[in-house]
């Protein structure tokens, strides 16, 4: 029965893979050249976004047979880059997981990107867009390109470059919206933390390569590192990766960058981009660093813990709608580290079948939240197309004037926040029954840090549930706060496609996720030489039953099934029998509603989080609600201002930007020094020199 | 098979039954405590039929949404009402009863009701809203990490294992299930919106969550969020005591569903009373001071789950 | 199978560390003074049943002096202090109740790491008892910097004197003589205790830690 999905491996290994994977390449940068060379066509908008979704589909396709095939790795050597490496590229089971996610991102974007320039550039009758798109068409498909090469690279040398490739084509785009005022802030905080990042990235492959004398993947598995030496390297890993992904402290750019770029750039950052983080984790730390270490796992859980509940509490923290969606991917990366680190501790007790599970989950996370988090990002875009603003205290009652688009931003914000029977919980559920399989690992710490973990998994998928009911709470339903949300309007097919792609998925991968499980089955096996499903005498397709000591079984199927089973019943005796009547008035708002002229009495975004602000915030963010209220017969009105400060900018970088800052004043001194001085340091540093050199020969 | 197929549709239809007699029961148990005679025990459900003939007058800007969280919220908290062994444990829908769906569908649940809340544009309901949301995000950990700790002891979450293993006397006084007991007492008032945390009986806004969410509701509507409400009591109580305290229960193998019906019965009765009790003894607290009250049932239940390991052995 | 012994004598030490908690949490004398009183007849219970339990009668009497002494007779006279003194009823602690709380529980769980490994020898019960001691006197210690009230610093330092009663108990019972003379030194401090606060009050018109310390190297 688990065969459903086989295909006859021949036809996509080897030579055919390679040369798909290179046509798609060479096809993307064709694009871009397109898209540099025709920018004043009116058609190259079509043309860029829909050759970069065609190719994106053709790779996603073949990533998905190739999976499905559970074909081995495939591999090529290019004879480009440096002279005696050459470019690596490998594609093994891992590899094609993550390509599929990217490149189905790719895909959704790039339709919903279509429609959301045109109606930026206003062809949809007054575009309410603010600043040209800029130069993204160029860029749009080098992205892609880029990341799909990190997935694809097989030596440190090929990777890092396609890393930095990758952070800097997401640069250009951030920078694309550069005539906003916060752009030029972000891009740069971005450029500095990428940068720190891939120095990270380089030193922890320079210790990888050490044992092996050689970059290539392949020589550092043969030659695992010394235990200092991989110490060094988790920590490094944590630092480069973990900045790309979002990890607390090093988050710090993602609130701004995120939504500083065009909204379906935004969505392949969160929701694609922070993947390929995770890939390059799962790469080093399961694949390259050979046997774990048991306190591996527990640091990334620690790590994972904070960055969870901090992103969520960051995201009730926020007023913008692009920066709330960009904090609650801090959250659920995350969870998404959470999941690595029970898989890495359950991989060094050996028990794989329970580290499969644990990876599993945190896979399986990645497909749902590259999927709900693109869907809301894409809702964002359409409320921006529509309304002009992102400030969801400027929004309201778009449920009645952007109808379909409610509905879809119901389901993505219903599916991240765990509800069943939609992806989220599934994802939340199988993460729990790696959780519970904690007693039994031997070190004490870890079992009460697991218990402990729980706790905080708990916490932040509550505190992410009062999250998007806020968010949909306050832009979709009420009555609308401004002008622009008065009067705005559905948007255009090809963004509503965009949207429905995404959101019929969430909910399809909610009834029936053992089939995406048993899909990327080969990627864990490649990791943990495990699958979640065996030791299982049955292999169910309906039930999601995986291996477990402690556990049960889950069905997405029977769960929707009794709830249609009970609910229309419901309706139709209720209406046949009790009262079908309905009258229209005014709302009763125990007296108070009318007359209430403003629409702005009603609950703003802030207002909705003051509650978690006052029971979490205190603590966390310093948070204090100041209010100004002025004496009885002064007509001024009341001011209340909440305030709060990020612990990491307090904390860290604040603190990291002041002494660089002031290591770079003392050092300015050296600009303006005499001939004779710059002479005289350049003898002592020659004199110093051979002088070494003499102690040292001797 | 067929046996638990029956069983299962006579435990929809009974939670559905016994739901309003509950609260009427907790009403006129507190009544009497205070000095009053107190209102019949079958008010709740007059009550609900009462309501559920006259129309429903709706809010110029309602949207669709409004009008279908009545039966969206219904229809989760029956099922989940459902799914909790209550006479027997034979019941066709066991394997799917897992604790950490049957939470996730009180969870949603919350999740519309809020968002109902949000709808009309009045302030009430963002107060309820935002109160819910807050009690919600200290109440649900608190109920996982007790799942947890029954779960790592039983070795499952099946609601119809748990109570089967309950029954069978290995378990002891273990303190770990003494401290889930108490953390699950608390967050189950908490969530049904009971004194110290919110006031069932009032429409003053100091006092009020979960009766903020509903103001605007009328007619069928209000009648399905009532019955709702008295469902999610139901079901909190048959929680309890399926997990805790589930001797004469019938299993597949052995017991009279009769009598498991009869000691439920009982035990309803008994819980009742003791929230009555606990009710009238104890005043409302501030709202901020909720989420001490909850972080400490979290911090409960966390105790609970690292006891686990100091017992002895798991 | 049950050990119904094991588990009770498990539950009352655990009912001495709860109260240990809910010492953290209270915000008025009285109450705190009444949780006291029920955290020493926990303790006693629990030396009483071990006592029973294995046969040792020398338990008892540490089980009715505990009764005597902390359950009765300190908080009376901490009650009458506080009335006399006219001490403010309500106290504040000085961290937030979440962060007291999320520092009581990983106290008890970093006892839980330190006792649980190194006791690998000793018997089961033994072991729990250490682990919880340990962390009733941690939570003790921690109520005592948390607090600025001087009544409530007294209570956690008798708090702390019964984690170390409890650790005993665990072990098995310390000698009758090595017991009196503690609880001896205990009320001789008690009653220092009693008349610095008179003093405190009398010179300083306040108990408040925060006050007093400003006058601190003010004399020269």
């Amino acid at each position: 029965m688990g065969n459903i999905l086989t295909i006859s491996p021949h036809a996509f290994s080897g030579f055919v893979a390679v040369a798909v994977l290179l046509v798609a390449l060479l096809a993307l940068f064709a694009l871009a050249v397109v898209g540099v060379a025709a920018r004043r066509a009116a058609w190259v908008g079509a043309v860029v976004y829909g050759g970069t979704a065609m190719v994106c589909a053709v790779v996603a396709l073949w990533a998905g047979f190739a999976l499905a095939g559970r074909s081995g790795a495939e591999t090529i050597t290019l004879p480009m880059g440096l002279p005696w490496i050459g470019a690596h590229l490998r594609a093994d089971g891992l590899s094609a997981f993550f390509l599929l996610v990217v490149n189905f991102g790719g895909v959704t974007a790039s339709l919903f990107g279509w429609g959301y320039e045109r109606a930026q550039a206003g062809e949809h009758g007054g575009g309410h867009g603010h600043g040209d798109t800029g130069p993204v068409l160029p860029f749009f498909p080098l992205f892609l390109a880029g990341m799909s090469l990190v997935l694809l690279a097989d030596d440190a040398f090929t990777f890092l470059v396609s890393w930095e490739f990758m952070s800097l084509t997401s640069w250009l785009l951030v920078l694309s919206t550069h005539r906003e005022p916060d752009t030029s802030e972000a891009a740069r905080l971005y450029l500095i933390m990428a940068s720190a990042g891939t120095a990270c990235l380089l030193l922890a492959f320079g210790l990888l390569a050490s044992g092996a004398g050689d970059y290539q993947f392949d020589a550092i598995r043969q030659h695992a590192p010394t235990a200092g030496a991989a110490a060094m390297v988790v920590l490094l890993i944590l630092l480069g990766a973990g900045s790309k992904a979002g990890l607390v402290p090093l988050h710090v750019w993602l609130p701004l960058a995120h939504p500083a770029a065009p909204s379906h750039v935004s969505a392949l950052m969160s929701g694609v981009m922070t993947k390929v983080a995770i890939y390059a984790m799962i790469r080093v730390l399961f694949d390259l660093l050979g046997e774990p270490v048991w306190w591996w796992g527990g640091a990334l859980m620690i790590v994972g813990a904070v960055t969870a509940v901090m992103g969520v509490l960051y995201a009730l923290m926020q007023d913008d709608v692009k920066r709330l969606l960009a904090c609650s991917t801090i959250e659920n990366i995350g969870v998404i580290v959470i999941a690595l680190g029970l898989a890495l501790v359950f991989k060094a007790s050996h028990t794989p079948v329970i580290a499969a599970l644990a990876l599993s989950a945190a896979l399986l996370h990645v497909v749902n939240h590259s999927l709900f988090k693109s869907l809301l990002f894409f809702v964002a875009g359409a409320i921006l197309t529509a309304t002009g603003s992102r400030d969801l205290n400027r929004l309201g009652g778009l449920i009645h004037r952007m109808p379909v688009t409610a509905v879809l931003a119901l389901i993505g914000a219903a599916a991240i926040s765990a509800l069943p029977p939609l992806n989220g919980f599934v994802g939340e559920w199988l993460l729990f029954q790696a959780i519970l399989n904690a007693p039994a690992l031997p070190e004490w710490s870890l079992k009460i840090g697991i218990a402990v973990v729980g706790a905080a998994v708990a916490l932040a998928a509550a505190l992410a549930a009062a999250c998007f009911v806020r968010l949909y709470g306050v832009a979709f339903l009420g009555r609308p706060r401004s002008s622009e949300a008065a009067g705005a309007g559905e948007v255009g097919v090809a963004m509503l496609v965009g949207m429905m792609i995404p959101a019929v998925l969430c909910v399809l991968l909610g009834v029936l996720p053992t089939f995406v499980i048993r899909l990327f089955e080969p990627a864990v096996r490649a990791m943990v030489e495990a699958g979640p499903f065996d030791d299982r005498s049955y292999q169910p397709w309906i039930w999601l039953a995986p291996t477990s000591a402690i556990g049960n079984s889950y069905n997405g199927l029977i769960m929707l099934a009794a709830i249609a089973a009970l609910s229309i019943p419901l309706v139709l005796v209720i209406h046949r029998w009790a009262s079908d009547k309905v009258r229209w008035s005014t709302a009763w708002g125990c007296g108070h509603a009318e007359p209430d002229p403003t629409a702005l009495s009603q609950y703003s975004a802030s207002s909705f989080a003051q509650p978690i602000r006052r029971a979490f915030g205190g603590t966390v963010f310093n948070a204090q609600d100041r209010v100004e209220m002025p004496e009885p017969g002064d007509t001024r009105p009341a001011r209340l201002t909440a305030l709060w400060t990020d612990p990491a900018w307090a904390y860290l970088f604040t603190p990291i930007r002041r002494a660089v800052n002031w290591l770079a004043d003392h050092v300015d001194v050296l600009q303006f020094l005499t001939i004779r001085s710059y002479l005289t340091l350049m003898f002592t540093a020659l004199v110093v020199v051979l002088a070494l050199v003499a102690v040292v020969r001797s | 098979m067929i046996a638990s197929v029956i069983h299962q549709i006579v435990q929809m239809a009974l939670v559905l039954a016994l739901a309003p007699l509950l609260t009427g029961w907790v009403r006129l148990v507190k009544a009497r405590l205070l000095g009053r005679r107190g209102p019949s025990l079958l008010q709740p459900y007059r009550d609900l039929a009462r309501l559920l003939r006259k129309e429903v007058v709706l809010a110029n800007n309602a949207s669709w949404l409004f009008r279908s969280v009545p039966y969206v919220m219904f229809t989760a908290i029956w099922l989940a009402a459902g799914l909790v062994p209550v006479f027997t444990t034979d019941l066709a829908l066991a394997p799917t009863a897992d604790l950490i769906a049957l939470i996730a569908l009180l969870g949603t649940a919350r999740f519309f009701l809020a968002l109902a809340g949000m709808d009309t544009g009045t302030s009430f309901g963002g107060i309820g809203s935002s109160r819910e949301m807050m009690i919600a995000a200290l109440a649900e950990p608190a109920m996982l990490m007790v799942v947890f700790s029954v779960a790592v002891l039983v070795r499952t979450t099946s609601l119809a294992e748990i109570a089967t293993y309950m029954m069978g006397g290995t378990v002891g006084l273990r303190v770990s299930l003494a401290l889930a007991l108490i953390a699950l007492v608390m967050v189950a008032i908490a969530e049904n919106a009971r004194i110290p945390i919110d006031n069932p009986a009032t429409h003053l806004e100091l006092t009020m969550v979960h009766e903020a969410m509903v103001l605007e509701y009328s007619g069928r509507h209000l009648a399905l969020i009532e019955g709702a409400a008295m469902l999610k009591l139901l079901l909190y109580a048959a929680l309890i005591v399926c997990v805790f305290l589930p001797w004469g229960m019938a299993t597949p193998t052995q017991g009279n569903p009769l009598i498991g019906l009869l000691s439920f019965l009982a035990k309803l009765a008994a819980a009742g009373t003791a929230l009555a009790v606990f009710e009238t003894s104890i005043a409302k607290m501030r709202v901020f001071r909720v989420g001490e009250f909850l972080g400490g049932a979290l911090l409960l239940s966390l105790l609970g789950a690292i006891f686990l390991y100091v017992s002895r052995g798991v | 199978m049950i050990d119904i012994g094991y588990d009770a004598a498990h539950l009352l030490g655990a009912l001495v560390l709860l109260t240990s908690f809910a010492l953290l949490y209270q915000r008025r004398l009285f109450s705190l003074l009444n949780v006291f009183t029920v955290q020493a007849l926990a303790l006693s219970g629990a030396a009483a049943w071990q006592g029973y339990a294995h046969d040792e009668p020398h338990l008892y009497i540490t089980a009715i002096l505990t009764l005597a002494l902390k359950a009765i007779a300190i908080p009376v006279a901490l009650h009458r202090i506080i009335q006399r003194l006219h001490i403010e009823r309500t106290v504040e602690p000085a961290l937030g109740i979440g962060l007291t709380m999320v520092a009581g529980v990983s106290l008890v769980t970093l006892s839980i790491l330190l006792v649980l490994p190194v006791t690998e020898n000793a018997t089961a019960l033994t072991r729990e008892d250490l682990a919880l001691s340990l962390s009733v006197v941690l939570l003790g210690l921690l109520m005592m910097i948390s607090r600025r009230n001087a009544v409530s610093q007294v209570v956690g330092f008798m708090s702390i004197e019964n984690g170390l009663i409890l650790a005993a108990v665990g072990v098995a019972g310390m000698p009758l003589v090595v017991e009196m003379s503690i609880a001896f030194s205990v009320m001789v401090a008690f009653i220092i205790f009693g008349i610095f606060l008179f003093q405190i009050r009398e010179r300083f018109e306040t108990l408040d830690m925060r006050k007093i310390e400003s006058f601190r190297g003010e004399s020269d």
